[in-house]
């Protein structure tokens, strides 16, 4: 298992920073804002410069660089693929070199350096969101920006009482995994050899279990809720207050303002 | 109090509302759960049997206040509610524990302390302490103990010294209520406990069989003992 998977919080990296202090609704806009605009930026000048502010934010947000490059690691492969893919199969402009059957355009290698850059950027901002924004924010956050969907029966309140409990349950779950494995493997079973066919077919038998203990949870959660007089989002109140302030609005403007840099450059 | 299978977690769920009755009917507090289950659920609380699957919220204080949220308590009452029910579960300091951190006693005092913010009228305990070692089910039970003057306590139970202290005992078997009795006169009724597979605590039973009368804790046994040998040694000592 992935180091710190068990202590649930995930991505969260506590700290006492500007970033953390803002509003989740602040941030999480301020990531669309920035996706948006990144779709739009269309040079590499524009995608460093981008880049540049948002390693500034980094350094804001005291979440130490090497922590931060390790957010960025599982996309890695994804961007490295796409852009191999772009070199490989463009054939558009000039033919910078070949490689046996290989030849590289011109064009193939600017949109491998666009696509890797924006792709980049993209999961960049996005770890800066979930880096520095408790998870039990980001779902109230959440669910206070999709809330006016509530009117065309879109289930906001729904979907953050699921993350809520996704978080309240990941430790459970993984503890229970290993229960399992344990048990499992005090009666032979072997999960560290094999290929890896063979190690997937292994755990089954520890899916299976869980699975079954997961609904024999969720009936028994979903019974304690009931009886607790959940009904839903109707007439409920919340125990946790969201505030935005001057500093939130402003902190959205430069949000917006980074990638329209992006832009015109 | 009951044998397995004897229909005591069946009325728990059927005075909240869970379950819905066949036949008959059900009030509680003057509302029947199955057409006004908030305004029973508003009084009554459940304690269930695994505190685990009981807890919502991935801290300790979002959970309590998961109750007052349901019934839509201002903010500010909130806050006040939930500590308050924290420091009467004894567990000030854990409100930024997450669930899983916590041991068993730990968990079911969380779920107590969310059922206590909600200040219902009625507590229903469905087997609160089967789940927890020894001293998690000591402290439970202490807490448990000093809401009884204040609230209606029904408290299902496997282990006859629980309840030792209440004011009646209801026995449950096949779907029926066969007793209701004193908790003094039923641990004295052999055939009644032997019918309804129920063991006297420990104490009692040793009390009965040296034929010491009743006994309610260690310290009446010893001291019954030490009576027995006085009388038996006659002026010898003292």
């Amino acid at each position: 298992m992935a180091p710190g998977a068990g202590r649930g919080t995930g991505q969260f990296y506590p700290a006492d920073s500007p970033l953390h202090a803002l509003d989740p609704r602040a941030k999480i806009l301020a990531v669309a804002a920035l996706v948006v605009g990144l779709f739009l930026v269309d040079s590499v000048a524009g995608f460093l410069a981008v880049g540049a502010a948002l390693l500034c934010l980094v350094q804001v947000s005291r979440v130490p660089p090497s922590t931060f490059l390790r957010l960025l690691r599982p996309v890695a492969v994804i961007v490295a693929f796409t852009a191999l893919f772009q070199v490989a199969f463009v054939r558009e402009g000039e033919v910078v070199f070949g490689l046996w059957v290989f030849q590289a355009h011109s064009e193939g290698l600017r949109l491998a350096a666009h696509l890797a850059l924006r792709i980049l950027l993209l999961v960049a901002a996005a770890a800066l969101l979930t880096a520095t924004t408790p998870p039990l924010s980001l779902s109230d956050g959440i669910e206070d920006l999709l809330s006016p969907l509530k009117r065309f029966r879109f289930p906001a309140h729904e979907i953050a009482m699921m993350m809520t409990i996704a978080l309240r349950f990941i430790p459970t779950l993984h503890e229970e995994a290993r229960k399992i494995i344990m048990a499992q493997a005090a009666r032979g079973a072997d999960f560290t050899e094999g290929g890896l066919i063979q190690r997937v077919r292994a755990l089954v038998p520890v899916l299976v279990p869980l699975t079954v203990g997961a609904f024999r949870r969720a009936d028994e959660l979903a019974e304690a809720m009931e009886s607790r007089g959940y009904r839903g989002g109707e007439g409920r109140t919340r125990y946790r207050e969201l505030s935005f302030r001057g500093r939130d609005a402003t902190a959205l403007c430069i949000a917006v303002l980074i990638p329209v840099g992006g832009i015109l450059l | 109090m009951g044998p397995n299978g004897g229909g005591k977690s069946t009325l728990v769920r059927l005075l909240n509302g869970l379950l819905v009755p066949d036949s008959g009917e059900v009030a509680v507090a003057g509302h029947d759960p199955v057409t006004e289950p908030f305004e029973v659920r508003k009084r009554t609380g459940v304690l269930f049997q695994n505190p685990e699957n009981g807890l919502v919220a991935p801290f300790v204080e979002d959970d309590v206040a998961f109750g007052l949220e349901n019934l839509g308590v201002p903010r500010e009452e909130m806050r006040r509610r939930v500590a308050e029910a924290i420091r009467s579960v004894g567990l000030s300091g854990y409100e930024r524990r997450e669930p899983h951190t916590l041991s068993g006693g730990e968990k079911q005092r969380v779920a107590l302390a969310g059922l206590l913010a909600v200040e219902p009228e009625v507590l229903l305990l469905d087997e609160p302490t089967s789940m927890l070692d020894a001293p998690g089910r000591r402290e439970v039970l202490r807490r448990i103990g000093g809401l009884r003057r204040s609230k209606t306590v029904l408290h299902v139970t496997h282990h006859l010294e629980e309840l030792l202290e209440a004011d009646r005992v209801l026995v449950i078997n096949g779907g029926r209520l066969v007793a209701e009795v004193e908790p003094g006169r039923l641990m004295a009724d052999a055939a009644l406990l032997e019918e309804n597979r129920l063991v006297p605590p420990t104490v009692p039973r040793l009390a009965a069989d040296l034929g010491l009368g009743s006994c309610r804790t260690p310290e009446d046994l010893a001291g019954a003992v030490l009576r027995r040998v006085w009388e038996g040694s006659g002026a010898e000592i003292r």
